[in-house]
């Protein structure tokens, strides 16, 4: 198990996000986190990669208690968040961008060939290299925030709503890549509003509702779950 | 007006770009020669051609040698603001540190007496200020929001206070006798006295190149990219591996460092300290001066700081209708910080990332409203 989520909580202030989630992803796996609006994915991978203190629970990566651990340890336990939104840095070039996926790491020959693959993957990316961030489109935003964090070449990769605000076209792009990502051998973790094309994709799927994990399955099974089709991918 | 400001822009581009083009010799020679004015610049022989630039009425060298100070502390409230993105109200206070552990450690004046020579306790005021800067960014750094701000006016009002009315700090009294720095010309008279502004200014010069020198170095470098990160989005940074308490805490200290050091330089020309030099004012003259001249870029900061010390010390002396003009000098800078912040937020000289990052600041407000 690469990693394990137990009984976690997590509060805002006063405010209980997440109330005691466990979940789990093996090695190799593409595992997707779908939910409402507000139903606490975000948080959950903010839980993950360490930015929010959790209240209470355990969180487990690589055989290792890391719930109390600082988050940039994690990302050099080989952990990488590729924020929801706009989490790119808009005052620094594509380029730097992805160098900055690179912080941790100081082979810098292996580097380089990542960032050779990370620009094949995204030519777009490689098109707008010297590019501020901020100036990109919404979708070369997304491309990029997934770009830097494949950068850190993470064990556990954690995808934040990567199709959000693309159109039809580049959906499924994103999507094969993923799945291009994940056959190279990267385990990755996904949240997705997007649930008929996470759920296609994912080997194993968890649902989220107001804090708590109300079902889990195959990506398939939930795929045919009555109750998740009418909830999630709009059919009644 | 909007084609006015159209034209200015073309015109700054243009030259950006132009520098940029320039050959490396052609921007070496322009740099040396803009040093080599600096250092000539308070010579009379110089300065008597450039017309009405300087006070005549008031010493040329103690107006450079003030400028000076504030450019050295606005080079260092830079890395704090510009590069960490740190908002820090209460700068001063770690000047006030520096030049006042060189009044008790070397004036006659102290309780206690050491009498110690300028220079050798000008490391002692830098260590000290660096201490008390990292004492208090690790408990506030750590903490999100505006709690920093609040936290560093808190420690200058502190200072003024200790200054003011603790009997060690000798209130308004101050610490006279403060020793100059060492050194003499070959016929014995000593280079740092108190006739002549102009070997002070020359000090604090060199040391504003060794600072700005290590200031920029340590920009190219993974602390400087670690700073711009945490600028950016403080998040993201942590979801990149950059330890982001870490490198603020370095910011802040090397900050307060800067600081420090200016408040020794200024105490060891002044031979004086009392509390009346620790206004709240000063700290916020030095913040608008760095977004004023840019923040994030070391030539902003610069020019930002020579820029409005300049300007104060030349409303000195100048009466309109019967009122000084020196005394509405903070009324001046209310305005004129308004209309920057309007026309434009970025600073006169900008660096090219922090204006980017404001447009997409500015974006998502847009987007968010
Ligand atoms: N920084 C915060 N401070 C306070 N409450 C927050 C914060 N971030 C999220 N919340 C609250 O926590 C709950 C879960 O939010 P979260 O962002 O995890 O939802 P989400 O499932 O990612 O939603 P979406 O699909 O809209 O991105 C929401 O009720 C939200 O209002
Ligand atoms: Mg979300």
């Amino acid at each position: 198990m690469l990693l394990e989520l137990e009984n976690v909580s997590l509060h805002y202030g006063r405010i209980q996000a997440l109330h005691g989630i466990s979940l789990t992803v093996d090695q190799g796996e593409i595992v997707a986190l779908i939910g409402a609006n507000g139903a606490g994915k975000t948080t959950t991978m903010r839980a993950i990669s360490g930015i929010r203190p959790i209240s209470a629970g355990r969180i487990r990566f690589d055989g290792e208690d890391i719930s109390r651990l600082r988050a940039d340890l994690r990302v050099r336990r080989g952990l990488c968040q590729a924020p929801e939104g706009r989490g790119i840095f808009p005052g620094m070039t594509v380029m730097e961008n992805l160098e900055m996926g690179a912080y941790t790491r100081q082979d810098r020959a292996e580097v380089a060939r990542d960032l050779d693959r990370v620009l094949e993957l995204f030519p777009r990316l490689a098109e707008r290299r010297k590019q501020p961030g901020g100036t990109l489109s919404g979708g070369e935003q997304q491309m990029l925030a997934v770009g830097r964090a494949l950068m850190s070449r993470p064990k556990l990769l954690l995808l934040d709503e990567p199709s959000m605000g693309l159109a039809p076209m580049l959906i499924q792009q994103i999507f094969s890549i993923i799945t291009e990502i994940n056959s190279r051998g990267t385990t990755i973790l996904l949240v997705e509003q997007n649930a008929q094309q996470a759920l296609a994709r994912a080997h194993r799927a968890y649902v989220l509702e107001t804090g708590r994990i109300v079902k889990s399955g195959t990506g398939a099974e939930l795929l045919h779950d009555p109750a998740v089709k009418e909830a999630y991918l709009g059919v009644a | 007006m909007s084609g006015i400001t159209e034209r200015i822009r073309t015109f700054r581009q243009a030259a950006g770009d132009r520098w940029r083009a320039a050959p490396r010799w052609v921007r070496w020679a322009v740099l040396a020669a803009v040093i080599v004015f600096f250092y000539a610049l308070p010579n009379k022989e110089f300065y008597q051609y450039l017309g009405p630039i300087p006070t005549t009425e008031s010493n040329f060298g103690q107006v450079l040698f003030t400028v000076s100070i504030y450019v050295l502390l606005a080079v260092g409230l830079n890395v704090v603001v510009g590069f960490a993105g740190l908002l820090d109200l209460g700068y001063f206070g770690f000047f006030a540190v520096g030049a006042y552990t060189v009044a008790v450690l070397t004036s006659p004046s102290s309780d206690i007496k050491t009498l110690w020579p300028w220079l050798a306790v000008v490391p002692i005021a830098i260590a000290l200020t660096t201490v008390s800067g990292v004492a208090l960014g690790t408990p506030t750094l750590r903490l999100r929001g505006d709690y920093l701000a609040i936290v560093t006016l808190g420690f200058a009002e502190m200072i003024r206070i200790a200054a003011t009315s603790s009997s060690f700090l000798k209130g308004q009294r101050g610490f006279n006798q403060i020793p100059h720095p060492p050194g003499h010309y070959a016929d014995g008279r000593p280079i740092f006295g108190v006739l002549d502004p102009r070997p002070y200014y020359w000090l604090v010069l060199t040391l504003i190149l060794l600072v700005v020198f290590g200031v920029r170095n340590l920009t190219h470098s993974r602390v400087g990219r670690a700073w711009v990160s945490i600028r950016e989005d403080e998040d993201a940074a942590q979801l990149m591996g950059v330890p982001t308490f870490k490198f603020k805490l370095w910011a802040f200290a090397i900050g307060a460092a800067i600081g420090g050091l200016a408040g020794a330089l200024y105490a060891g020309k002044q031979n004086f300290v009392n509390s009346q030099n620790f206004e709240l004012l000063n700290s916020i003259i030095i913040l608008a001066a760095v977004i004023l001249g840019g923040s994030g870029n070391i030539v902003g900061a610069i020019v930002g700081g020579g820029l409005v010390a300049y300007l104060i010390e030349r409303f000195r002396g100048i009466e309109v209708f019967g009122v000084e003009l020196y005394e509405f000098r903070f009324l001046a800078f209310g305005v004129i910080l308004i209309i920057m912040m309007i026309f434009r937020p970025q600073g006169l000289i900008p660096s090219r990332r922090r204006a980017a990052e404001l447009k997409d600041r500015r974006k998502e407000v847009i987007v968010g409203g």
